[in-house]
């Protein structure tokens, strides 16, 4: 086991500032009433820096700079912008541990995963859009002989994104290349139990992007971001959080005629026929690893697997070694190199997955392995940490119908393929799924049933660029990590051209 | 068991302080419990009528807070509703950092539920008054 020093040690990759402002027109500007907020590490639950407590006026002010920067930046070619979104991909692989530090450092995951996941997604993501802008088209239509419709894609102008805090710098990339790579100029809210890791990106890459093209004020929700969701100054709004947000979001876009993205999490099944176990071989050892997705990232993934669907044939002897699976994940320091699962992002998230953890109790689900807060002692003692939990009960019961977004996983068997299809279905949500069989017939048909936008088949929580990523029902509305996304960022122009020098005849 | 009696949701004291606290500077209240991801399965607190409820939702309480003179609102989407409706529900308040756009935040606390079974005769007094 090795140990990456954390900000602070001896040997650290990165070290936090003591006060982040906001980022406007491309240097940091103080908030204009004057408030900061301590921003602590999940990791041992201590203070490590201030953050400025935007409002309306710091978002006026962030408006003004991406509307002053947003003409230049849309013209740019798409050439020059995806040259600069290959330079920061470039900046940001030379400086991967010390992004992933930063990351694992504010939001309490295990470094592993910000090195092995986060980061290199990122840095890919930014190099996806500068390629899929390059590769972009127009298009016309021959509407007749002298006549053509020529459809031209063009930046929204200055987009507003409020970025969630369980993958701080992955999500926020997710929405930041796209629209950089359509040409607007972004004012950027961080979800305020994560502000400060993407100032220590921007420290990375600022010297690459035109001020005002990206301009990040932090803040609470109501004090900063709902100022800005609801700007009549911006001309499309994305968010990623949960459904009453995601509807106060529209209701402010509605007043100004402006178009949302929503993703809004959900409750995904993860379904494992019976020949997952005809065999005890890698692909049976890969399914419980599926099974087991659902304690990455401590369970905070709007995707997280948090209702296994076990076919009855092998309902006993696939949970029995899903159990094992579960006792053989290493809960330590999220600093470890070894450590699979480290601390929530926050103390009420801490508090809402333990009202879960007694409500699921309460309503008759048997606890299998896991249940309650871990107390790692030491220095972590002040961290929030929660044992990886095993529940086994129906789908009716709260815990397999509200995404808990702790490392909680809900258990239930299914008879036939067609209850597996009805259980799957039978949710609010439709963000994600997992079916693992060794059919491919099954497979086919289960994945086209279940009504989610993402149907991972014979595996789990991978987040290619190039995969289109978002939700059916409450789950939201729009797609990320795919080149349709540039569609949501963008508007079409059509010039309808006339070649022939005849009148029509009217007048 | 009266109808008066029973309510599908309650306050602990902690929770109607803040309340009074948020009142005394916003106004009449109002929750909607949200679902889904990050902060979901929260309720969220917002200025009576910042939040536009309409026929996808139901009221599932207007809760009396001492010294405030309009009772705070408890919404719940439907089909929300539908899922829960077999638990009462209590708001209290933990330390805590953010949330959506509700107005406690900057505080330095979080409204969050807690939760437990409706005994058998609530459910039949509750379902009757629907």
């Amino acid at each position: 086991m090795a140990r990456i020093a954390a900000p602070g040690e001896s040997g650290a990759k990165m070290n936090y500032q003591s006060r982040y402002d906001h980022w406007i027109g491309g240097e940091f500007v103080p908030p204009v009433r004057g408030q900061y907020f301590e921003n602590p590490t999940p990791v041992t639950g201590q203070n490590f820096c201030e953050i400025a407590r935007g409002t309306a006026e710091d978002v006026e002010a962030a408006l003004d700079a991406a509307h002053a920067a947003a003409p230049a930046w849309g013209r740019t070619s798409a050439g020059d912008r995806a040259n600069i979104l290959n330079r920061i991909a470039d900046r940001m692989e030379q400086n991967l541990e010390a992004l992933a530090v930063a990351e694992s450092w504010e939001n309490g995951k295990p470094i592993r995963e910000s090195m092995a996941a986060d980061i290199p997604l990122a840095i890919d993501h930014f190099r996806y859009f500068a390629g899929a802008i390059r590769a972009q088209e127009g298009a016309l239509s021959e509407i007749d002989e002298d006549t053509v419709a020529y459809h031209f894609h063009e930046p929204l102008g200055v987009v507003a994104q409020i970025i969630p805090w369980n993958f701080p710098i992955l999500m926020a990339t997710w929405k930041l290349a796209p629209a950089l790579a359509a040409g607007n100029a972004v004012v950027i809210k961080p979800a305020e139990q994560t502000p400060a890791s993407i100032h220590f990106w921007m420290s990375l890459v600022a010297d690459l992007l035109p001020p005002g093209v990206v301009n990040i004020v932090n803040g609470f929700g109501v004090e900063a971001g709902k100022p800005l969701a609801s700007s009549a100054r911006v001309a499309k709004v994305a968010f990623t959080g949960e459904t009453t947000t995601g509807r106060l979001i529209m209701q402010y876009a509605s007043e100004n005629i402006k178009p949302v993205t929503l993703e809004l999490g959900g409750k995904s099944p993860n379904i494992f026929f019976d020949d997952v176990s005809s065999a005890r071989d890698d692909f049976l050892d890969k399914a419980l690893e599926g099974f087991t997705m659902f304690a990455l990232n401590q369970g905070e993934v709007c995707t997280c697997p948090s209702r296994a669907l076990i076919q009855e044939g092998h309902y006993s002897e696939f949970l029995d070694a899903a159990v094992d699976r579960t006792r053989a994940i290493v809960q330590g320091h999220p600093f470890d190199t070894d450590t699979m699962i480290g601390a929530q992002a926050s103390n009420d998230q801490l508090e809402k997955i333990l009202s879960y953890l007694d409500i699921g109790q309460q309503e008759g689900a048997k606890i299998l392995i896991g249940g309650s807060r871990a107390d790692l002692g030491g220095e972590l003692a002040g961290g929030y940490y929660v044992e990886p939990t095993i529940f086994e009960g129906n789908n009716s019961m709260r815990i397999f119908q509200e995404e808990i977004f702790g490392p909680v996983v809900s258990v239930a068997p299914f008879g036939t393929f067609d209850d597996a299809i009805r259980i799957a279905n039978d949710t609010l949500y439709g963000l994600g799924a997992g079916v693992w069989t060794r059919d491919s017939s099954t497979a086919y048909r289960a994945g086209r049933a279940i009504q989610a936008g993402r149907v991972w088949t014979n595996c789990y929580h991978a987040y290619p660029a190039h995969a289109a990523f978002g939700g059916y029902k409450g789950s939201g509305i729009g797609r990320e990590n795919h080149k349709m996304m540039l569609d949501h960022y963008q508007q079409t122009k059509n010039l309808l051209v006339s070649y022939s020098p005849r009148k029509l005849g009217f007048f | 068991m009266s109808a008066d009696a029973v309510s599908r949701v309650a306050v602990t004291a902690a929770a109607e302080a803040v309340l009074r606290k948020l009142h005394a500077v916003n106004g009449p209240l109002m929750f909607h419990q949200s679902g889904g991801c990050c902060d979901g399965s929260s309720p969220m607190c917002y200025v009576e009528g910042e939040f536009r409820t309409g026929a996808s939702d139901v009221l599932l309480a207007s809760l009396p807070i001492a010294e405030v003179p309009e009772p705070v609102t408890f919404w719940m989407s439907k089909d929300q509703f539908e899922r829960w409706r077999h638990t009462h529900l209590t708001v209290d308040v933990v330390p805590g950092r953010g949330g959506g756009f509700s107005l406690e935040a900057p505080e330095g606390v979080r409204f969050l539920i807690r939760s437990r079974l409706l005994t058998p005769e609530e459910t039949k007094v509750l379902d009757s008054s629907e």
